[in-house]
């Protein structure tokens, strides 16, 4: 019974516990049902990814109405992989959000958090593992409905106007794609993805399909903050409380970016998409752009929080430049890069709301002496730093490896000279903060403020970086699973790899 | 003619996404681009509903002496979008009633000097 439906509990676990959390009114057990949710889900969904690595994809038809007519629930590789990341991510910021919380919401929206949070998961959950057009839709505005309460919490006024200048952006998005399927379903009758697929070949140079294919592209690059669609990003990660910055930097965006991937490879067909329509080049020319403008930004920030949020929209130009280079190895890079990624920004922004925590400011300035002040803080924002700018050991260099080999292998030799560029732009905007931190004296006034972090908030944000470790020295799990993702999604559109 | 006359639901359709997405650029208070995003909603609610006609054909519910339906499906998704749009519209209003309590305004320009100079 549970063994059947085990495809379906990451939705509807968090689904479930989010109105437990409000009926059960009181702050600690709502904090140790979320944990254990969370913590189940990402159990289930490690579960999940071994057997579609071991026997394939599993599809579950919600409800017992078979596909295409009933929603079908389809678990590949590539979103096994992605939903590992993001469940994984959920619990340990549920960890350490119970003592970061506490001076950034009020208490009495303690409760509310955690109901978003869930809801948030289940929301994101959702949109990896549904195999149906429109339930994507409905998935993607629930977890973004969370968002923006999730956003709004903060004790800081301006959280409210980044939340509701995020809801406008986010619902033309939203609403965007879903012209999108409506124009598809008008062509083809059908809103499963993979009936989709192979109606799409049939009428591949309709203006219907086309135009579909517009509104859904331009709609998720607002969702995943591709330049220049970016401008809700940055004041919604930098005013919104700590544990949901980490929380959203790390899996909200990349599940936008995870869908993409799916309606780009799986529903279109990369042939079409790309050698028809011709949206490689926007897409590279938007990558780029979105390196070397938004570092250049991320090192002019005065909030650390806001350097990691422009830091954020340059690092999701990489995962869209591998995308955008059609071959198996680019889009196993921006794969990979989700993953990873999602280890790095939420150990940053982990170590930022700890030094929050401590000295209620996240702004350089407050980073000053803190190397010696908060030992283990610091360690850990440094060496997530480095994994950032892509050294070698961290998982940073493994897919920005990846991505320029993909970059060479199409002979673009100023693609692999832009990643270069930008990781030297990372250095500069990280090599700021770590200067304040390990050169200069702590401000007189902070002195007394400064310990180290509480434990609660030291051990997910260690376990993160030993993950960035050990991931980047040890990457068969990662890049095997990549490898299998992309090969898989190359396969799905029913195209072979197209050669420039 | 014929392009304007046959396509006619569209050109509705359109009429009012680009007013609705028009008001939501242009509008300074925050009421009124929640209003301009209603309306660019629903438009595409009535893009989905129009779809679902079939010429010639009646409501979908069986009857013995007809046997063309329109198709009910776009309906039903546009019902779940609509319960979308409305819980958008009071996420969005909610915020307002909160940016009004914090700024003492809704309207954008006023609190975006009031943001810059914190």
């Amino acid at each position: 019974m549970l063994e059947q439906n085990l495809a379906a509990l990451p939705i509807i676990l968090p689904l479930i516990a989010a109105p437990l959390a409000i009926i059960l009114g009181r702050t600690m057990p709502i904090w140790i049902l979320a944990t254990l949710v969370s913590g189940c889900a990402s159990i289930i969904s490690l579960q999940l990814l071994d057997t579609v690595l071991t026997t394939g994809v599993i599809s579950y038809a919600v409800g017992g109405w078979q596909a295409p007519w009933g929603i079908e629930l389809r678990i590949d590789t590539a979103n096994a992989f992605v939903l590992v990341a993001v469940t994984a991510i959920s619990t340990l910021v549920l960890l350490f959000s119970k003592d970061s919380i506490v001076k950034e919401i009020d208490c009495s929206k303690h409760a509310l958090f955690y109901t978003a949070h869930l809801l948030c998961l289940a929301g994101l959950s959702g949109i990896l593992i549904t195999g149906d057009a429109f339930n994507l839709f409905v998935f993607l505005e629930i977890s973004s409905l969370a968002t923006y309460t999730l956003v709004s919490l903060a004790r800081d006024k301006r959280c409210l106007t980044a939340a509701f200048r995020y809801l406008v952006m986010g619902t033309i998005g939203a609403t965007f794609i879903l012209i999108g399927v409506g124009l598809l379903y008008m062509k083809t009758g059908t809103l499963n993805m993979l009936d989709l697929a192979t109606r799409i070949d049939l009428y591949d140079s309709s203006r219907t399909i086309n135009t579909g294919l517009a509104f859904i592209i331009v709609g998720v690059s607002i969702k995943l903050a591709l330049f220049p669609l970016h401008m809700w990003l940055p004041p919604a990660y930098t005013h919104a409380p700590s544990a949901v910055t980490a929380f959203l930097a790390s899996t909200a965006t990349k599940v936008a970016v995870y869908v993409m991937v799916r309606f780009i490879f799986t529903i279109f067909g990369a042939s079409y998409v790309f050698h028809s329509m011709g949206m490689e080049t926007i897409l590279m020319l938007f990558a780029i752009i979105a390196i070397f403008k938004c570092s250049y930004t991320a090192a002019m920030q005065k909030n650390v929080k806001s350097t990691l949020a422009y830091s954020s929209v340059a690092q999701i130009g990489y995962m869209v430049l591998g995308i955008s280079l059609v071959n198996v190895t680019g889009l196993m890079s921006g794969l990979l890069h989700i993953f990873n990624h999602a280890l790095m920004k939420g150990a940053l922004f982990m170590a930022v709301g700890a030094v929050f925590y401590r000295l209620g400011s996240a702004d350089i300035s407050a980073f000053k002496g803190l190397g010696k002040r908060m030992p283990l803080t610091m360690a850990a924002f440094t060496l997530a730093g480095l994994s950032i700018i892509g050294v070698p050991l961290t998982v940073g260099f493994i897919s920005k490896w990846y991505l320029v080999t993909a970059a060479l292998e199409q002979s673009h030799w100023f693609i692999a000279a832009a990643v270069l560029g930008g990781s030297l732009l990372a250095v500069v905007y990280i090599g700021r903060i770590l200067e304040a931190a390990y050169f200069q004296e702590p401000d007189e006034a902070n002195v007394a403020k400064i310990s180290e972090a509480p434990l609660s908030m030291l051990i997910p944000m260690w376990i993160l970086v030993i993950a960035n470790i050990y991931f980047g020295i040890d990457t068969s799990f990662t890049t095997e699973a990549a490898q299998h993702a992309a090969e898989l999604l190359f396969q799905n559109g029913q195209v072979m790899e197209v050669k420039p | 003619m014929n392009l304007i006359l046959d396509y006619y639901n569209y050109w509705i359709v359109v009429f009012l996404m680009m007013t609705g997405f028009y008001i939501v650029i242009s509008a300074n208070n925050l009421v009124k681009k929640v209003v301009g995003l209603n309306i660019f909603q629903t438009s595409v609610f009535m893009m989905y509903i129009s779809m679902g006609k079939v010429a010639g054909g009646t409501a979908p519910i069986v009857v013995d002496d007809n046997t063309l339906y329109s198709n009910p499906l776009p309906h039903v998704l546009i019902l779940t979008a609509i319960v979308v749009g409305v819980a958008t519209t009071a996420v969005g209003l909610s915020l307002i009633i909160r940016i009004k309590r914090a700024y003492g305004t809704v309207e954008e320009n006023e609190f975006e000097h009031e943001d810059d100079a914190i």
